[in-house]
């Protein structure tokens, strides 16, 4: 896709174009090569250096002298204070808070543009599901997370296996609770388009309702969709790291971003960079997610495009 | 336009009506106890008896029902009681909290001072940071200034509060000395040196939510703005010669305002409901410290109580936004 | 000095002594104090939490209580009742005690018998839902033959007479104030529960709820002299890192209450240079309980967890015995704990007179651990690290509750039961869910849906006969009690319950001491049911300019402030 240019001319395609005003945009191409360095790292990383996160030396007097240690090269993220290696567990917590973040970010996103959309486009649904938003939002949030657990933990654990079924937990759990604000983003944004001209005119021609929101609708919205995503990935990545103190989350042993800063807080002032990786690491992801997502919006914006 | 609004008013008593039963069940329903609180050395015949003299184990709907009437009847009454000295609530059972045996009304007095000033000034700054930060970062997209902008946002609202509270806590409290890393609530304000005190340990907690706040609507408000300054009204406008400053504040920022006021009203019962982990870390002991010590508790009457209050707050906010459209986008209908 | 030793009496032993002297009530100015878990209520009867009982021991008193080495001292009595001075019946089912003459309530009034007696009524009201009813178990009347004697009959003999009326978790409430409260009025009288009147150095002057006590000298405390300061803050709310560190970084507070942090954050919190940490250790032991019933989910619900069916894996005592010698229990404690813990073997710590000789389990044995494994049975047949047996594999859940120093003892023994062939899941659960007991939810300690879980436990008081009672076959939680039962562990020996019967009906002092070491070996070193960690100590932060402090882990850790005094 990258050496295109000496292919004799060929139809330029709508997605062509907007990969090519994306190409153009330099922030959003450091972002993508941060966001890619960062998959690969926890991705192929453990691949790489195949010490095990959760490892702790069974010998007392090693795993004494080997607590707390600085960076080494036995340890380029030095090691914590049980001795296990801090490389490892960034790179264990990685997968974990990656994916976490991106897929609860999703299903919260879209369940928060489904909901927004229709109540904002459909006068006889806003009411209810504006209601429901209501409801949600006043939910005390940590017994709700109390009740799915005791609910649906054993259930989905003995159904799909205890990794499977705690991750669909966590993001489920995550996504269910905070779809509220982009709703309520998007029905605003889309009570204020479904007025303007060019949806009127796309109605007066008779436009099944599916294809107006598709066309006219969605593509208008995508910029507070954008922002409510890339905040939301920050706020799951974070959220997780809760959730595992509730006992709803991975086994207390399991390393993940959002464990390692808070666990990290504590030694704030004798090994400060327990907490600055993992905040460096969740803080670059989310940043590079931002510019990505904004690279996006400017490229799939005609006016912008080709400016 | 009234009517709308009183449509809504009259709905919204049914819809929180509702919200409260579901909140009551999802907070009985919830796994945990008040027995939680009281150490193992307490025998389980003794632990039981607490718990009875609680009224824990009464019947579900008798309890909900209980908590209905003292929420309508007995507390307005004890509130207009209080106001003007009568004493027609005398006898009546308040709502009173499993944890402290307080009535929860008093508690929430107690806390709404140390809330509203820490949390409501820090929404307060955190809106007035962002509002000039989300145009200017927009009308000069890609900016160094904008770029920054970004960056500081981003950073400010990936890294929690307990990492910054306690950061603030280390470098302003202990290392420098300049302001106190606990929050006094007995602190009145009376002339100009209890004042700064009091603006000294606001500092922190205060610095620490503003940034959070400001990350977030600072966002909002940049993406809505670049939306809307590639529209033709605006080219339009410029077309026409107008100024600069009128086509950005006057046309562009109306018509960014729809999802800005969105968050915006969303935040404010937020406000009441404190910052749980900000309130914690420098002991302010707010709202937010009170919830979240009352569900750890499994202190009922407080949960519910509290949750309700800021069903209400949501409700109301929701409506007064959706207000805001209709005046923002004079084209937005709901009748 | 000598007001001091007439009211003291026997406890007048700290080393206070020549600023003391020369001192005048308030002169002090203002002491500040810190917890991190903040005060609800100034009523101990309505509340057991620690930090209630403590701030309520500033303003209202028991009849004794004990010092810092766990004896018994006079507070409002003249004297502590006896066999050998007639204050205690022959037969042990009465107490005699006497008040001090001239006895003062804050607001002016005379102590008088009646106040004593109230208090036993006002805890032992069916209604009242009283949070110390246990200390006045086996108490079938207060008599008051004259204001200034109160007797205390017993049901049947009492070894330990010295429960009702002793400590801070029972002390005297003023009948006139409290009258209108007692039974099911007792939780609506909140002005009475938070500014109770008493006798002790400090009154109530405000207090807002789960945040902040404000008090000031009582102007009628029995010594003219004390409190030396004027006014307290007991301030709350936070954890006790931050707790720790307004003592000793930045000085903000005088006194931080229970700051059990790392030894390394210890360390860096001394270096602070504004105060010093105090330890003391009482009875309080993190331990790991064995199921000894099956936990397996696949068992019906009801019947897990439950005596009908026995631990597959755990039943076995060499298991749990190789499973307690892998442990380094030294490391733990270097780890987790430092200056303010100790490992030990043993579930009754102390006092010193029921501490059984119990060492055994201090030194880690990999080798042996590993060699009574093979002799179970149990070994590593497919050679994929974890032993096994007739096709079973060892695997074990260990829960507990979300902490940050149990997590991290999660992962070093999980770590050793790697090394020894052992698989083991972790799972830790949020402390108000383990400790809630709510029957509904299947995370609690006293469900015990796990093979083996880690939490701390102690003992009120110096007598450890109700703690070992716990482990008795008929204490055994389950679904038809609503699995309130004490016996976690669902041990049951009818050998342990005879004694248990027998220390019951022992009176002897000594006798007592010994049934009570047995008793604590036939759990431990015996049966390896329990395997105890760590004695946990008390922790607790004071300014350098803060003097007179005396940590207390047998009563309220505030036991003594009226002798606190300004470092100048």
């Amino acid at each position: 896709m990258t050496d295109a240019p000496d292919t004799l001319e060929r139809p330029r395609s709508q997605w062509r174009d907007v990969w090519l005003q994306f190409r153009s945009h330099k922030g959003a191409m450091a972002g993508l090569a941060v966001f890619v360095t960062l998959i690969l790292f926890v991705t192929l990383g453990p691949l790489i250096w195949r010490i095990d996160p959760t490892y702790i030396d069974p010998d007392p007097v090693r795993m004494i002298r080997g607590r707390n240690q600085p960076p080494s090269w036995a340890h380029p993220l030095g090691t914590d204070q049980l001795g296990r290696d801090m490389l490892a567990r960034m790179m264990a917590g990685g997968q974990v808070s990656i994916a976490v973040g991106l897929v609860a970010m999703s299903i919260s996103v879209l369940l928060g543009t489904l909901v927004g959309v229709l109540a904002g486009y459909f006068r006889k649904l806003d009411n209810p599901l504006m209601r429901l938003t209501d409801l949600f939002l006043a939910l005390p949030l940590l017994p709700l997370l109390l009740v799915m657990v005791m609910l649906f933990r054993d259930a989905l654990a003995r159904a799909l296996g205890p990794e499977t079924g705690t991750f669909l937990m966590i993001v489920t759990a995550i996504g269910v609770t905070s779809w509220m604000q982009a709703a309520r983003i998007v029905r605003g944004e889309v009570l204020a388009l479904k007025e303007r001209e060019f949806v009127l005119a796309a109605r007066s021609i008779g436009t099944p309702s599916r294809r107006i929101i598709l066309r006219h609708i969605l593509p208008n919205v995508m910029s507070p969709i954008m922002v409510a995503a890339t905040l939301g990935i920050a706020s799951a990545i974070i959220t997780e790291s809760a959730l595992s103190f509730l006992g709803l989350g991975f086994p207390p042993d399991f390393p993940t971003w959002g464990r390692l800063l808070f666990d990290g807080v504590d030694y704030l002032q004798q090994y400060p960079e327990r907490v600055i990786w993992p905040g460096l690491a969740i803080s670059l992801t989310v940043l590079s997610v931002n510019y990505i997502g904004d690279g996006l919006r400017d490229a799939l914006d005609p006016r912008i495009r080709g400016r | 336009m009234l009517t709308f609004v009183l449509r809504r008013l009259l709905l919204s008593i049914p819809t929180l009506l509702f919200i409260s039963l579901v909140i009551f069940l999802l907070v009985d329903f919830a796994p945990g106890s008040p027995a939680s609180e009281i150490p193992l050395t307490v025998p389980p015949e003794v632990r039981a008896k607490i718990l009875e003299s609680m009224g824990v184990n009464a019947p579900l709907h008798e309890r909900y029902l209980l908590w209905l009437k003292q929420f309508f009847w007995v507390e307005p009454l004890h509130a207009f009681d209080a106001t003007f000295g009568t004493s027609y609530s005398e006898g009546m059972q308040r709502i009173i909290s499993y944890q402290s045996r307080a009535p929860v009304f008093d508690i929430i007095a107690q806390r709404i001072p140390q809330t509203l000033t820490v949390v409501g000034s820090a929404y307060l700054i955190g809106v007035a940071i962002a509002l000039p930060i989300g145009i200017y970062s927009a009308y000069r997209q890609y900016s160094w200034f904008d770029q920054l902008g970004t960056f500081v946002a981003m950073v400010g609202f990936s890294v929690p509060t307990f990492f910054t509270g306690v950061l603030l806590i280390l470098i302003f409290a202990v290392g420098l000395g300049w302001f106190p890393s606990i929050y006094d609530t007995t602190l009145k304000v009376t002339d100009w040196d209890s004042f700064v005190q009091q603006a000294r340990q606001m500092t922190m907690p205060v610095m620490v939510l503003a940034l959070y706040n400001a990350a977030q609507i600072s966002r909002y408000m940049r993406s809505s703005m670049l939306d809307n300054l590639g529209q033709d009204y605006v080219r339009t406008a410029r077309a026409k010669g107008m100024n600069e400053r009128v086509v950005l504040l006057k046309h562009v920022l109306r018509n960014s305002l729809i999802p800005v006021v969105t968050v915006i009203a969303l935040g404010i019962p937020t406000i009441f409901g404190g910052a749980i982990i900000t309130e914690q870390v420098f002991k302010v002991n707010g709202l937010g410290a009170a919830l979240i010590g009352a569900i750890h508790a499994n202190d009922l009457p407080m949960v519910q109580t509290l949750t309700f209050i800021f069903a209400v707050l949501i409700v109301m906010f929701n409506l007064v936004a959706d207000i805001l459209y209709g005046i923002l986008d004079p084209r937005i209908r709901y009748d | 000095m000598k007001l001091k030793t007439a009211l003291l009496g026997a406890a007048a032993a700290f080393g206070l002594a020549p600023v003391a002297a020369q001192a005048e009530r308030g002169a002090d100015g203002e002491v500040k104090v810190l917890y991190y878990q903040a005060v609800s209520i100034v009523n101990p009867y309505l509340s057991s939490g620690t930090k209630d009982v403590e701030a309520a021991s500033l303003v209202i008193e028991p009849l004794a209580g004990f010092d810092q080495d766990g004896v018994l001292f006079p507070r409002l009595a003249t004297e502590i009742p006896t066999v050998d001075n007639g204050g205690v019946s022959a037969d042990l089912t009465s107490i005699t005690w006497k008040l001090k003459e001239g006895l003062l309530w804050s607001d002016g009034t005379p102590v008088t018998s009646e106040d004593v007696k109230f208090s036993w009524e006002y805890c032992t009201h069916p209604e009242g839902g009283c949070a110390q009813a246990a200390r006045y178990e086996g108490v079938v009347a207060v008599e008051t033959p004259d204001p200034l004697t109160v007797v205390v009959r017993f049901d049947a003999p009492k070894p330990n007479p010295y429960q009702a009326f002793v400590g801070s978790t029972s002390p005297i409430l003023q009948k006139a104030q409290f009258a209108a409260c007692v039974g099911a009025a007792a939780s609506t009288c909140t002005a009475q529960n938070n500014a109770p009147i008493g006798t002790g150095p400090f009154r109530v002057v405000d207090f807002k709820v789960n945040d902040v006590v404000q008090m000031e000298a009582n102007p009628n405390y029995r010594d003219p002299a004390k409190p030396r300061f004027a006014t307290l803050t007991l301030k709350g709310g936070g954890d006790a890192a931050a707790a720790a560190r307004a003592v000793m970084e930045t000085g903000e507070f005088d006194y931080a209450w229970n700051t059990q942090i790392n030894p390394e954050l210890q360390a860096q919190m001394k270096a602070g240079g504004k105060g010093e940490f105090v330890t003391g250790f009482g009875t309080l032991v993190e331990r790991i309980e064995m199921n000894m019933t099956d936990p397996s989910p696949g068992l019906p619900e009801g019947e897990r967890s439950t005596v009908k069916h026995p631990h597959p894996i755990l039943s076995d005592e060499r298991v749990r015995r190789a499973l307690s010698m892998a442990i380094d229990r030294n490391v733990l404690n270097e780890i987790g704990y430092g200056q303010a813990g100790r490992p030990t073997c043993n579930l009754v710590p102390s006092p010193a007179a029921f501490a059984s000789d119990n060492t055994g389990c201090l030194t880690q044995d990999m080798a042996g651990a590993k060699a009574l494994m093979a002799e179970a049975g149990w070994t590593d047949t497919n050679g994929d690290g974890i032993l096994d047996k007739d096709g079973k594999k060892l695997s074990i859940l260990y829960q507990t509750s979300v902490n940050a120093v149990r997590q991290d003892f999660q992962a070093l023994v999980k770590g050793w039961w790697n090394e020894l062939g052992v698989e083991v899941e972790l799972k830790a659960i949020d402390a108000s869910v383990f400790f809630g007991g709510d029957p509904g939810s299947p995370d609690t300690f006293q469900k015990f849906y796990a093979d083996v879980e880690m939490y701390a436990n102690n003992f009120d008081g110096t007598d450890p006969e109700p703690y070992l009672s716990q482990y008795l076959c008929d204490k055994i939680p389950g679904p038809d009690n609503q699995w309130q039962g004490e016996n976690i562990n669902r041990f049951c020996d009818p050998a342990y319950d005879a004694m248990v019967a027998e220390l019951a009906r022992t009176q002897d002092f000594q006798a007592r001491t010994e049934l009570a070491k047995k008793l604590n070996d036939m759990l431990t070193k015996d049966s390896m049911v329990v395997v105890p960690l760590i004695d946990r100590g008390r922790l607790s932060a004071r300014s350098n300019t803060l003097g007179g402090v005396v940590l207390n882990t047998w009563d309220s850790e505030l036991w003594n402030a009226a002798d606190w005094y300004r470092v100048k």
